[in-house]
């Protein structure tokens, strides 16, 4: 037996998708039961749960083709109550790059400045380290008064949230560069603006690139908590809403794509931080 | 000694906090076209000299005449060669010396920069690897594009620090012969620190000695009096080298230790000039 780990890992992770899903299936496997309850009721919360079956749990053949039919036709709008999931997905996406972008804005330009000044550093060191472990969510009454707007409200949370990371890998990756390097840099007298993107941007672009990872990282968490409190549109609306309905499938294949948008965010800024990175 | 040397240092002293100074009382000139070796034991403030030098540090007394102008901070005209090659890893042998040709000629066409860069790679027999990474290069590969940026720059003095202590026997071999041959060709002036006897006798013309640190001066000034060009193979062949030898690590075995500043003979601006022969 000495196939490569890659095919044995692969063939593992199968085997426990199987495993899984089979689990899922016979846990959620439910006789149809006898209706026990009022009709209107039944109507109301939908056939399994009134049906007396042991579970409104959906199993997977029902996510499945929930998932099937959410993916053939994802961009349908009929109301605010009723868009494809495709469309709220482009929400909450457009939501995180947005407050994404506003927050690199500021972080990479100050964490700049906070990396090459100490004293900068040191006085803004007591606000960075109150501000960090604020939980963004905390900040939404306070946006949603100032700014009287729920859409810029959750962008202005997902700045707050992309900030922080951003900018303490930016200020570290900044403050270490080389001496040396630096040293290159200043006997061959570059003037600052190019020692800043010639030399310190590309050695502490690889730091800089992982803080934007766990900030997209963090945006993408949040996005979804915020969209849930202030509604309207986005997945984290569409999920509260599906569970208002009682929709546990559209739940459970929203939470699929909630982790695939996630996932793909976080390996499209790995494939930027591989093309930055470099070896000694 | 000419009226206007290259570099004049007088009185430099340097000192961290309220210590007492690292080397105090430095006086040196280098001429013009001159090979300089700083010889001398860790701690003595070789390094700190070199940097003040390339206006990288700045002394705590004293004054560096370049050009018969004060000197102020780094400047185009003294490359330096750092001990670690301090190549930028995320950039291609060839940009690494183009980044170097384009801040002495920044008004040069892409092409220029090119051309030139080729060349110097050419002079260091590097040519095939203009485009490999500094990480897929070995160390003796390293500190020859470390040796075609500063040379690039065309300057008018290089500041070498220790610049092989780091490569194997056989590759520092190589490379002072080579460093030796452009340097004479170019009749480029080189202030270089090393604390390899053989090294200094191969390269420079004169070598300064310095005590063991704190409050280091410069005990000696050693004249190379093996004519040069000297090479590699031949070098300790001279009849002059084992006397040269012996005193050089005579020095760096006792007398660095047991030196006195205070004693009457000695003239911290005028250190005696030894010049021996066979």
């Amino acid at each position: 037996m000495t196939r490569s780990l890659g095919v044995r890992a692969a063939a593992l992770s199968l085997l426990i998708f199987v495993l899984f899903i089979a689990g899922w299936y016979l846990a959620t496997r439910g006789g149809p039961g006898v209706a026990t309850v009022d009709p209107a009721y039944a109507k109301l919360v939908g056939a399994a749960a009134a049906g007396g079956g042991k579970s409104a749990m959906p199993g997977p053949d029902v996510v499945a083709a929930t998932l099937a039919k959410h993916l053939a036709d994802p961009f349908f709008d009929r109301g605010p109550n009723d868009k494809g999931v495709g469309i709220q997905l482009l929400y909450s996406i457009g939501r995180v790059f947005l407050g994404f972008g506003l927050a690199m804005l500021v972080a990479i330009p100050l964490g700049f400045v906070i990396g090459l000044s100490p004293l900068m550093s040191k006085a803004l060191d007591p606000f960075i380290q109150v501000l960090k472990p604020i939980s963004p969510l905390a900040w939404m009454p306070l946006a949603l008064y100032t700014i009287k707007d729920s859409a810029a409200s959750s962008i202005f949370v997902i700045f707050v949230c992309s900030l922080w990371p951003m900018l303490l890998n930016t200020a570290f990756g900044v403050a270490t560069v080389r001496r040396e390097w630096l040293n290159v840099a200043r006997t061959l007298e570059c003037k600052p603006l190019r020692k800043a993107f010639r030399v310190v941007l590309p050695a502490a672009a690889p730091t800089i690139l992982t803080g934007m990872r766990i900030s997209i990282g963090i945006a993408w968490l949040v996005i979804v908590a915020a969209e849930m409190l202030v509604g309207g549109t986005g997945i984290g609306y569409f999920v509260w809403n599906e569970w208002n309905n009682l929709s546990i499938a559209n739940v459970v294949v929203a939470i699929l794509l909630i982790g695939l948008i996630g996932m793909a965010l976080d390996q499209g800024l790995a494939f930027a931080q591989r093309k930055v990175s470099w070896v000694e | 000694m000419s009226a206007h040397p290259l570099v004049r240092v007088d009185g430099l002293m340097k000192r961290f906090g309220t210590a007492a100074p690292v080397f105090a009382d430095v006086h040196f000139r280098i001429e013009e076209g001159e090979f300089v070796c700083l010889i001398g034991h860790s701690g003595c403030g070789k390094t700190t000299i070199l940097n003040v030098l390339a206006g990288l540090d700045e002394a705590s007394d004293g004054t560096v005449l370049f050009a018969d102008r004060e000197l102020d901070g780094p400047s185009l005209d003294r490359a330096v060669i750092f001990q670690g090659h301090a190549l930028l890893p995320w950039l291609d042998v060839e940009s690494n010396v183009a980044f170097a040709v384009r801040s002495r000629w920044p008004r040069w066409s892409a092409q220029q920069v090119l051309g030139h860069v080729a060349h110097q790679l050419d002079v260091v027999g590097l040519r095939h690897a203009a485009k490999k990474k500094p990480s897929a290069l070995s160390g003796g590969m390293r500190q020859r594009v470390g040796i075609a940026r500063a040379l690039a720059i065309q300057p008018r003095m290089l500041l070498m620090d220790e610049p092989f202590s780091a490569l194997d026997a056989l590759t520092r071999g190589t490379l002072q012969d080579e460093v030796a041959r452009l340097c004479a060709e170019t009749s480029q002036t080189v202030f270089m620190i090393t604390h390899d006897v053989d090294e200094a006798l191969l390269l420079a013309d004169r070598i300064f000695l310095m005590t063991n640190g704190p409050d280091a001066r410069i005990a000696e000034i050693v004249v190379n009096t093996i004519p040069g060009p000297r090479r590699r193979q031949d070098v300790h062949h001279h009849p002059a080298y084992p006397a040269l030898r012996n005193h050089l690590l005579d020095f760096l075995i006792e007398r660095s230790r047991g030196f006195d500043a205070g004693a009457t003979n000695y003239d911290p601006k005028n250190p005696p000039e030894i010049r021996l022969v066979a």
